[in-house]
């Protein structure tokens, strides 16, 4: 247990220690420990201020794509995870042998087919070629199955069919709420997913100003290479810790709704 | 300074007249030169520029924003588009893919010099002859311009060149009693002495994980592993050259006289910055790299050039270094060159690139006495160039990359770079670094011979 906790936990201390240390403290002293000005909040105003606020434009990228590619995820997943689950119609078995098979392929293997495609499409270096690729989530879609199947019993959707409700409704009033924990679980992986995407944006895009932070911080980090390198590993460093925060509060915040749904259907109602 | 702005005068007010000329020449023509099957000329380049349009211009170069606001100026009716690529991978990785896709690549775009035979072979590059580009073969040194100018054609020009001198910390020589080595045995004993006295202390740092370095090394030592004539390749990691740095280096490794740790990590600046990496054989454009990123190592370092193996006449490699190219998919070919040639060979833009710390190419920046005059405050007031451009003027000759050198160089780690971690020979790592190029060399169509 204290080396599973060393081993989450240092990276993250060694992250907060650096990120208050300025370039020249960060490279010449020990990396566990303060040294140097405190140059935290000095760091944030850099980062955010450096090449004309580019970072900014970054995070602000990074959440359109989340927005976007996360949230379009969840609600495609969702409405046809529910579907299959809930609707008996010819074929339903290819489908499932065809979503099973597209979990098995990795993102990154589908990135260059995925660039040759979209550049015949003349949408390479758009935002919609990060958005569109991130709205397909067989996994999501696979957990979204499974968790209806059990969690929604098709007796209260018959009920609710007897009462004269259409199936739009009881889908809004009754599944969507039985479905809340699947749905927060999809939308907390397809989340992280995006936020940390890196290899579909790094052959999709060339324009800066569509990076997002993964793309951005590499740039800078790629900075000190080279010819005429001018390194910023202080900023580089400042900028990881700022693109987790919001991962950190997205965990905290939709954790409850996560735990909630741990339990369900564990014991036979 | 101001010699150099009056020149810089004259030779604005004769591109003028030039250009006026030209445009006097054509005034009764009415086609447009951006007429993909027009064959290109010199002329066709400054009725471009006049006429103007936009470009895109790919390039990791930190001076390429100012040099491209001076082009600007310089023509007004050009719009040029820099997209930073970040460094040499993600550019071609991207490059790669966008002529894999047949469009979305730029018109000019920066390519290293072990790259360029790559996309010369794969039908990716402008054939820039026809734009009499062949006359500007005198402005360069012969290293970077056979690097450009290579089966056939001329396929992009010298942005800044890299030959290989001896930086070393001059601070920690003193300190360990120390000599400037002149041989690779010297460097070698050197090393151990140091080592012995504070094991804290490297004489440099390489781990097998830069090609780049291994290769340069090669070609200082004498090897010619690679010759590519076509679609023909020969691959020979034995011949005598390589095997003298191998055995030259395997002492190094064995002896653990040499920091692990990688290059260009901050880990590596902290290194350069206290002295525990006390010397590095590299690429001339490394003083812009340590003032900025070991900026702490102020006064101590200094260079030398390039240790021998037999203690005679001055012999080195480059190392590094990158040349700008005019894509196929350009739709405006004439005007890309244009911009390509102010870039590369004009003063104007010459000076901001200097300025940004980087190493030129150019014959007349090499001998200019403000150049070999500058002394660094960096290098304790050392007149640093005069080393460099020693090292420049003997670069050793008929050195080749391989038509796939990206992909060589990314599993040179696994092979060559093996050899360091399992302390075996770096010949046997040389050994299986040749073997998997062959196998690839002809799984892409090529007659690889051994």
């Amino acid at each position: 247990m204290s080396v599973f906790l060393l081993y989450s936990f240092l990276p993250l201390a060694w992250l907060i220690i650096s990120s208050t240390k300025t370039q020249e403290s960060l490279i010449g002293s020990f990396g566990l420990w303060f040294s140097g000005p405190f140059a935290f909040f000095d760091n944030i105003v850099q980062t955010v201020t450096y090449d004309d606020g580019i970072f900014v434009r970054w995070f602000g990228n990074t959440l359109l794509y989340v927005i976007a590619g996360a949230g379009g995820a969840t609600i495609l997943a969702t409405l046809a995870g529910y579907g299959l689950a809930k609707f008996t119609f010819p074929g339903k078995k290819a489908i499932f042998a065809v979503v099973l098979g597209a979990i098995a392929v990795p993102g990154t293997a589908l990135a260059v087919p995925t660039f040759l495609m979209f550049s015949q499409m003349g949408l390479t270096n758009t935002i919609w070629a990060i958005i569109i690729p991130s709205l397909i989530s067989p996994f999501g879609l696979y957990l979204i199955w499974v968790y209806a199947v059990d969690s929604v019993p098709t007796e209260l959707l018959e009920a609710a069919r007897v009462d004269g409700a259409g199936e739009i409704r009881t889908f809004f009033t009754i599944s969507i709420k039985l479905l809340a924990p699947g749905i927060v679980t999809v939308a907390m992986f397809a989340i992280v997913a995006t936020w940390n995407n890196y290899f579909l944006p790094l052959i999709m895009l060339n324009d800066p100003d569509l990076f997002p932070l993964t793309i951005g911080l590499q740039l800078w980090n790629q900075q000190a290479t080279g010819v005429g390198s001018d390194p910023i590993f202080n900023l580089v460093i400042t900028g990881a810790l700022l693109t987790i925060v919001p991962i950190v509060i997205a965990f905290l915040l939709l954790q409850r709704f996560w735990q909630s749904g741990l339990s369900a259907g564990s014991v036979k109602q | 300074m101001r010699k150099r702005t009056l020149v810089r005068g004259i030779a604005t007010g004769a591109a003028a007249l030039l250009i006026g000329a030209g445009l006097a020449a054509c005034a009764g023509d009415t086609d447009t030169g951006d007429n993909a099957a027009d064959p290109g000329s010199a002329d066709a380049i400054e009725k471009a520029l006049e006429e103007g349009g936009e470009l895109t211009y790919w390039t990791w170069t930190p001076s390429a924003e100012a040099q491209v606001a001076a082009f600007e100026d310089a023509y007004p009716n050009v719009k040029v588009t820099v997209v930073n690529t970040g460094g040499a991978n993600d550019n071609n990785l991207k490059l790669q893919n966008a002529i894999a896709a047949g469009s979305g690549a730029p018109d000019v775009v920066q390519v290293e010099y072990q790259s360029l035979p790559q996309f010369i072979l794969s039908d990716s590059l402008l054939d820039l002859s026809a734009y009499g580009f062949g006359d500007l073969e005198d402005l360069y040194t012969p290293g970077p311009w056979g690097a450009v100018a290579q089966q056939g054609g001329i396929w992009g020009l010298p942005q800044d060149s890299g030959p290989m001198a001896l930086f070393y910390n001059k601070r920690v020589f003193d300190e360990f009693g120390l000599e400037v080595p002149t041989t690779w045995d010297e460097y070698i004993e050197a090393g151990r002495k140091l080592h012995a006295a504070d094991s804290d202390y490297y004489i440099t740092n390489d781990a097998g994980a830069d090609a780049g370095f291994g290769t340069s090394m090669i070609w200082q030592a004498g090897g010619r592993p690679f010759q590519a004539d076509g679609e023909k390749v020969t691959v020979n990691l034995a011949d005598e050259g390589t095997q003298k740095w191998a055995t030259k280096w395997d002492t190094l490794v064995q002896e653990g006289l040499m920091s692990q740790i990688p290059g260009w990590t901050d880990e590596w600046f902290a290194g350069l910055a206290n002295g525990t990496i006390a010397t590095l054989p590299i690429g001339a454009w490394m003083p812009g790299v340590l003032e900025s990123g070991a900026a702490d190592g102020a006064g101590d370092w200094r260079v030398a050039p390039m240790p021998t193996y037999d203690g005679g006449a001055a012999v080195t490699a480059e190392n590094g270094g990158s040349s700008e190219a005019v894509t196929k998919q350009s739709k405006n070919p004439a005007l890309a060159a244009g911009f390509l040639k102010w870039l590369n060979s004009s003063e104007d833009s010459i000076d901001v690139f200097l300025e940004s710390g980087g190493f030129p190419a150019t014959v007349a920046d090499l001998t200019s006495d403000e150049f070999l005059n500058y002394e660094s405050d960096y290098f304790g007031g050392q007149k640093i160039n005069e080393v460099l451009v020693d090292a420049a003027n003997s670069v050793s000759t008929g050195w080749q990359y391989l038509p796939w050198q990206s992909y060589a160089n990314s599993i040179y780690a696994d092979t060559v770079g093996k050899a360091y971690l399992d302390k075996t020979s770096i010949a046997d790592g040389l050994a299986a670094w040749q073997q998997q190029n062959v196998a690839y060399g002809n799984e892409q169509g090529f007659t690889v011979s051994e």
